[in-house]
């Protein structure tokens, strides 16, 4: 754990509204000390990367329930690598069936949260693994 | 907190205190001086099922003289997938539509836009033009179905579309019914489908219902959805009071428009959510009657009974159903469909028990459908009206309930109303704090999920997944392909601009929008339209 705040941006990338979910693990970040920038709704891969960036955060935290989280975690990773910022770490919650998690990491998403994670153990891996 | 119940219990482990999410406390026991403390009054609260304030139900007989509707939310792939899934599903008894459209078209994106890349047909179907519909209704009698649309930014093309089909198809506009969901204010609260102005879409569906009174008498033009407030965090409570109080906001829209209520307020229907507490939901429901005839009554002089009714669909929530031992949603969704007939629904829909893994297979919607079947057909739900009527506990908790119902309303517009308390991030606020609370409540066992945070097992579940085919994106693109070579490119120029003047001239679209889908016009074309002339909605940050 590293002595200054985590900085995680929470985003919800492409079409789908169902952010329920990313509102509450903003909540629950931002409770357990971490600074969150929540983005909002219908975000493109590009605003995501590029806000970030210019936030200077320490991991991007994706939210995706609509099946299409391959695709976008492997965009968002590029994107990143395109940068130069490749040291922002990338994180998917959401609608993730156990078969796509061996991929997720291929792709290099480092933390992986499928519906049902309890949110103490996802904020317990942000304490251990970012900074 | 916003499911289920909280038990508060002695080192015996015995119950001392119960309270529901809406802030309801329950004694253990209820007597007759219970009902004498909260002032009830058998017909000014009740009434004969069939009469006002209707608490009881709509109709004198119940489910005697009518069974409930189900109507299972269905439609993904192409137009072409969808009207097969209709077809079995009307084949197996269901008596009428509820149309899920993917997110592209939600977000009136053409199937070929590279936004739309990767979700064409994912979660429901995909409409472009008004080729699809021919497709996906080709075979079914619009004078006899009923159709749910459930789709919101654009409701008011897919409205027209509709009108369009059943045009083309030889039907009878003035008796066809469709139910467009045509919600904007909860979608931005819970759904997250928005795409323009706020108050530009607040015109839109006075459009589409001014439209309706006199283009399709028989359609119901919004749907008003507690079912995603609550989704999004809203206790029982909080989810009628919202839902009111949108339309209210509606009704006003038409009515500054020069109209009486009284000519369409019997065509507005509700979508609201059965979770958690069968108690609680019972008289959320009888409560929430109550409070919507006496609203109309009272508010804007309505007097026809029939239109004082709370109609619609009460359907069992998604997120009360959890991803840890799935097939235990089967168990919650037959529970949530007992209090909607123990309240009264008229239509109902369960989620399926595999929605927290993806969109429903085929047998889990039959099996949701089932479930609904057998609790109308083998349990005795039709034997009698209201059964739960004159249980001192539930009439005590109904008239709590209308109290809370009634608070909530009261602190909204005390805040200058609804709209203004979405757009400040009042209420998006308050729902994101009680969802974040709950799932606390979950994690920390306060409040009990069996198989999730109580009697839990480590057993790892397969479930059988509806899969979405890469390859309805393709056929998606090239049938849209197709419609752009064949269609009349002048014509369709000339009524996206005659859709652009009237909208900026601040007319009614609606006859305009039809003349466009006739021309084959795609959503994204008339939804660009929209978003050039009124503006995107800016969404204000509630973290």
């Amino acid at each position: 754990m590293g002595d200054k705040r985590i900085k995680v941006v929470v985003a919800k990338p492409g079409l789908d509204g169902h952010d329920r979910g990313a509102k509450v693990v903003a909540l629950a970040l931002k409770e357990a000390g971490m600074e969150v920038i929540y983005t909002g709704l219908h975000q493109s891969v590009d605003s995501i990367v590029n806000t970030a960036i210019q936030e200077d955060a320490d991991i991007i935290g994706l939210s995706v329930m609509t099946g299409g989280h391959l695709h976008i975690c492997k965009e968002v990773v590029e994107r990143l690598k395109e940068e130069g910022a490749g040291d922002i770490k990338v994180a998917v919650g959401g609608v993730i069936p156990s078969r796509d998690i061996p991929a997720l990491k291929d792709m290099g998403v480092v933390g992986i949260f499928p519906g049902g994670t309890p949110i103490d153990e996802a904020i317990a891996w942000m304490q251990a693994n970012v900074n | 907190m916003s499911d289920v119940a909280r038990y508060f219990k002695n080192q015996k482990d015995e119950v001392e205190k119960v309270v529901y999410p809406s802030g309801i406390e329950v004694k253990p026991v209820y007597g007759p001086a219970d009902l004498a403390a909260v002032g009830f009054d058998y017909d000014a609260d009740l009434g004969q099922p069939g009469t006002f304030p209707f608490t009881r139900n709509n109709f004198a007989q119940g489910y005697r003289s009518r069974e409930w509707t189900t109507r299972q939310y269905a439609g993904f792939g192409t137009p072409k997938e969808t009207n097969e899934r209709w077809r079995m599903l009307l084949g197996a008894g269901q008596t009428g539509l509820n149309v899920a459209f993917d997110l592209p078209t939600q977000m009136g994106l053409d199937s070929d836009d590279p936004r739309a890349a990767g979700e064409v047909g994912r979660v429901g179907m995909a409409i472009d033009s008004l080729r699809d519909f021919e497709i996906a209704f080709e075979g079914i009698d619009m004078h006899k179905v009923g159709t749910g649309l459930t789709i919101n930014a654009v409701a008011s093309i897919m409205m027209a579309m509709y009108e369009a089909v059943a045009e083309k198809y030889g039907f009878d506009t003035s008796r066809i019914s469709c139910t467009p969901q045509n919600d904007i204010i909860k979608e931005v609260l819970g759904r997250g489908a928005w795409l323009y102005d706020l108050d530009a879409a607040v015109k839109l569906i006075g459009d589409t219902i001014e439209y309706a009174i006199t283009a399709q008498p028989r359609t119901y033009p919004t749907s008003i959805c507690g079912y995603h407030i609550r989704e999004s965090g809203a206790n029982s409570a909080q989810e009628m009071a919202y839902a009111f109080l949108i339309a209210n906001t509606y009704i006003d829209e038409v009515v500054k428009r020069g109209y009486d209520a009284k000519q369409f307020a019997g065509r507005i229907s509700y979508n609201l959510n059965i979770y958690g507490n069968l108690w609680e939901q019972v008289a959320k429901f009888r409560a929430g009657r109550k409070v919507w005839s006496r609203n109309l009554k009272e508010r804007y002089g309505v007097e026809k009974p029939s239109d004082l009714m709370l109609k619609g669909l009460f359907a069992g929530g998604g997120s009360g159903l959890m991803k840890a031992e799935p097939e235990n949603n089967i168990m919650r969704g037959a529970f949530y469909a007992l209090a909607a007939a123990l309240s009264g629904a008229q239509s109902t829909a369960l989620c399926s028990f595999d929605e927290a893994y993806a969109i429903p297979s085929e047998r889990a919607a039959l099996l949701s459908l089932r479930t609904c079947q057998i609790l109308m057909e083998e349990v005795g739900l039709r034997d009698t009206v209201d059964p739960l009527a004159g249980s001192y506990f539930i009439e005590t908790i109904t008239k709590e309930m209308e109290q809370k119902i009634l608070e909530e309303m009261a602190d909204i517009e005390g805040r200058g109303g609804m709209v203004e308390n979405v757009k400040n991030g009042y209420i998006g606020r308050k729902l994101a704090r009680q969802a974040y609370e709950w799932e606390m409540g979950i994690e920390r066992g306060e409040l009990i999920k069996v198989g999730v945070n109580k009697y839990t097992t480590s057993r790892e579940e397969e479930v059988q997944l509806h899969e979405y085919n890469e390859a309805w994106q393709d056929t998606q693109i090239a049938n849209l392909k197709e419609v752009r070579r064949t269609r009349d490119d002048k014509l369709v120029a000339q009524r996206l601009s005659e859709l652009a003047e009237a909208a900026r001239a601040g007319k009614n679209v609606m006859p305009y929008l039809k003349e466009a889908c006739l021309a084959y016009c795609t959503v994204g074309e008339m939804s660009d339209v929209f978003l050039d002339v009124f503006g995107p909605y800016k969404e204000p940050n509630v973290i």
